[in-house]
């Protein structure tokens, strides 16, 4: 074989594998989301909504405890990271620009962006379960903020340094002191990104599981207060898949497949969102 | 001076004003930004706290001690540790190749219209919660893969002398190959991702002259993207790597969670990550729940050491753009 025919099939077997690589990148996408379609569909129902989880071997059930614990445990996630991290990311931004400590800050922001989120529940586990005497959603909700948190700082801080310096300027200009060019000028300038952010944090902790094992733990029944154990979702489908029971195995699925929806939607909307917005 | 007319002065009052708001306004937003600090420092000093007494007792010899004796209580953290690089390092032999062609194709060969749909769809594998992949992988790949696969590998690679015994024992399903296997679907995203995003700061001016002078695709990437790229594809393996290490869930489903170290990958083993989601919500208070927080921090500081070398180089790799 000559050294052309050589490299042209190189060329074309290393081009066709790059080619399985993506086809198989979709399929497991596909097949996964096809999987839980198929296993979830079923159990969703009025009852999956309406009931509570079911005690061991009763049939039936439904997972609203949980379904109203994980909304309940997010949206306290989200009220308390969403200030921290546009403050944090302001910070980063307009004042960090040069100096040491917010170098490091956004170091650290980078590592706990990936950093393992089951390490997190043991941290609020010690700092607050095992002090503070007891598992509780209000501990749940401070775990996943954690996990929020630098998922905000930097999309923030990210949207804020696309802002020209030209906008900010002319602010000054007028007289604006610097906390109205933040908070007036650039931060509304750059909403639709930092709703972006707010967005995929919320994506990011609904699915989190590892971070609520030792911390909200679970709720057989339905509960509001944010003081006792909570259900959720994620633990709920941990416990209800692992377990013998058909229909526990059943609503796990059904979770998933809420969850799974939920999450995927979110960041559709998300990057739809900011697509639009940064097209203008 | 004293004549100095009185509107110049409300006109400083003003400006004070905003002097000592801007002040303060600067001082929130630095407490804020510390919080995020101070919550790492928390994490690190927490856990060496709480796993001070079984380090006391064991001292550094719990990194390689090969025990996890519940009722006697002794432990050791080298099983654990075993079954979290393991994995790890068989997540990235699958997830390395396969983000590669995948970032190639998406910065080379794709169609433009289609570079976005593509790219939103693989960055949409990143956004799927870890627990859809454990109960995808419980439910239904460890059966198809006991069922079709383990049984292939057997019969291929059985007698093959030294990696012979990596595919023995019983095609169960679960274990730490399939732990791998699942773990490998979840970091094909990131490091991909990572992958594309440095490929796509090579000039073009660089890859086109590739081109001109007669160069394949596959060359061009091999030859120019690649060495061109490499600090930051290296920090994009070290991204992967730092995810799978400290991966929870899609884990503990699969990887059959018994304490100890067999050779073979088809029998099930531990990560640090099961060991935690499994044993601590039951564990005794005293050497079994500090001997989980040493665990812990284990694995905190080995991500950590991982995520900040990938960080460094990820952030060197796509700097030199502007250079």
């Amino acid at each position: 074989m000559s050294l052309y025919t050589r490299r042209i099939w190189t060329n074309r077997i290393g081009i066709a594998l790059s080619m399985l690589a993506m086809a198989f990148g979709l399929l497991a996408l596909l097949w996964i989301l096809w999987t839980l379609f198929y296993n979830g569909f079923s159990a969703l129902s009025w009852n999956f909504f309406t009931q509570d989880t079911p005690a061991p071997g009763s049939e039936g059930g439904g997972l609203r405890n949980a379904i109203v614990g994980s909304l309940m445990i997010v949206g306290v996630t989200t009220l308390v990271s969403t200030p921290i991290g546009i403050l944090a990311g302001i910070y980063l931004a307009e004042f960090g620009t040069t100096s040491k400590f917010a170098a490091t800050t956004r170091f650290i922001t980078d590592i706990m962006l990936s950093a393992p989120s089951i390490v997190v529940g043991l941290f609020v586990y010690a700092l607050v379960v095992a002090t503070l005497g007891g598992f509780s959603g209000w501990a749940g909700s401070l775990a996943l903020s954690l996990i929020a948190i630098p998922v905000v700082v930097r999309t923030t801080e990210n949207m804020l340094l696309l802002v020209p310096t030209s906008l900010r300027e002319a602010a000054f200009a007028v007289g604006a002191p610097r906390w109205q060019v933040s908070l007036k000028v650039t931060l509304r300038a750059v909403k639709a990104g930092v709703v972006t952010g707010i967005l995929l944090s919320i994506a990011r902790v609904t699915g989190e599981t590892a971070p609520l094992l030792f911390t909200a733990l679970n709720n057989q029944f339905y509960s509001t207060n944010m003081s006792q154990p909570m259900g959720n979702l994620p633990v709920v489908i941990f416990q209800f898949a692992m377990s013998p029971y058909d229909n526990w195995v059943s609503l796990a699925w059904g979770g998933a497949l809420l969850i799974a929806l939920l999450v995927l939607g979110i960041n559709v909307i998300a990057r739809v969102l900011f697509r639009k917005k940064s097209s203008d | 001076m004293s004549d100095m007319a009185p509107p110049i002065d409300l006109h400083a009052s003003q400006v004070r004003k905003f002097n000592i708001q801007d002040m303060l306004f600067h001082q929130v937003t630095l407490v804020f930004a510390f919080i995020v600090l101070a919550a790492l420092a928390g994490i690190l000093i927490s856990l060496a706290i709480e796993a001070l007494p079984v380090l006391k007792q064991t001292g550094p010899a719990f990194l390689w001690t090969n025990v996890w004796n519940v009722p006697e209580e002794q432990f050791g953290a080298l099983s654990a540790i075993y079954g979290t690089v393991v994995t790890s390092v068989i997540a990235l032999l699958i997830a390395v190749p396969v983000s590669f062609g995948i970032a190639l194709f998406l910065t080379e060969t794709c169609p433009v219209w289609l570079r976005r749909p593509l790219g939103t769809a693989i960055e949409l594998l990143a956004g799927v919660p870890s627990i859809i992949y454990g109960i995808w992988g419980l439910f239904v790949f460890a059966p198809l893969f006991a069922q079709h696969v383990q049984p292939h590998l057997q019969t291929a690679l059985g007698d093959v002398p030294v990696i012979g015994g990596w595919f023995a024992g019983p095609p169960i399903g679960i274990g730490i190959l399939t732990a791998g296997i699942v773990l490998s679907l979840m970091v094909i995203p990131f490091v991909a991702s990572v992958m594309r995003d440095v490929f796509e700061t090579v000039p073009a001016p660089l890859k086109e002259s590739a081109y001109g002078v007669g160069c394949t695709t596959w060359e061009v990437v091999v030859n120019v993207v690649l060495p061109y790229t490499r600090v930051g594809v290296i920090g994009g393996i070290m991204l992967g790597l730092g995810r799978a290490l400290g991966e929870t869930m899609a884990v503990t489903f699969v990887i059959g969670n018994a304490n100890r170290i067999v050779g073979s990958l088809f029998a099930p083993g531990t990560s640090i990550a099961s060991t935690l989601a499994n044993e601590f919500g039951e564990a005794d208070p005293g050497l079994h729940i500090s001997s989980l927080f040493a665990l812990g921090l284990v694995l905190f500081v080995i991500t950590f050491v991982v995520l900040a070398l990938s960080r460094w180089l990820i952030h060197r790799g796509t700097v030199k753009q502007g250079k």
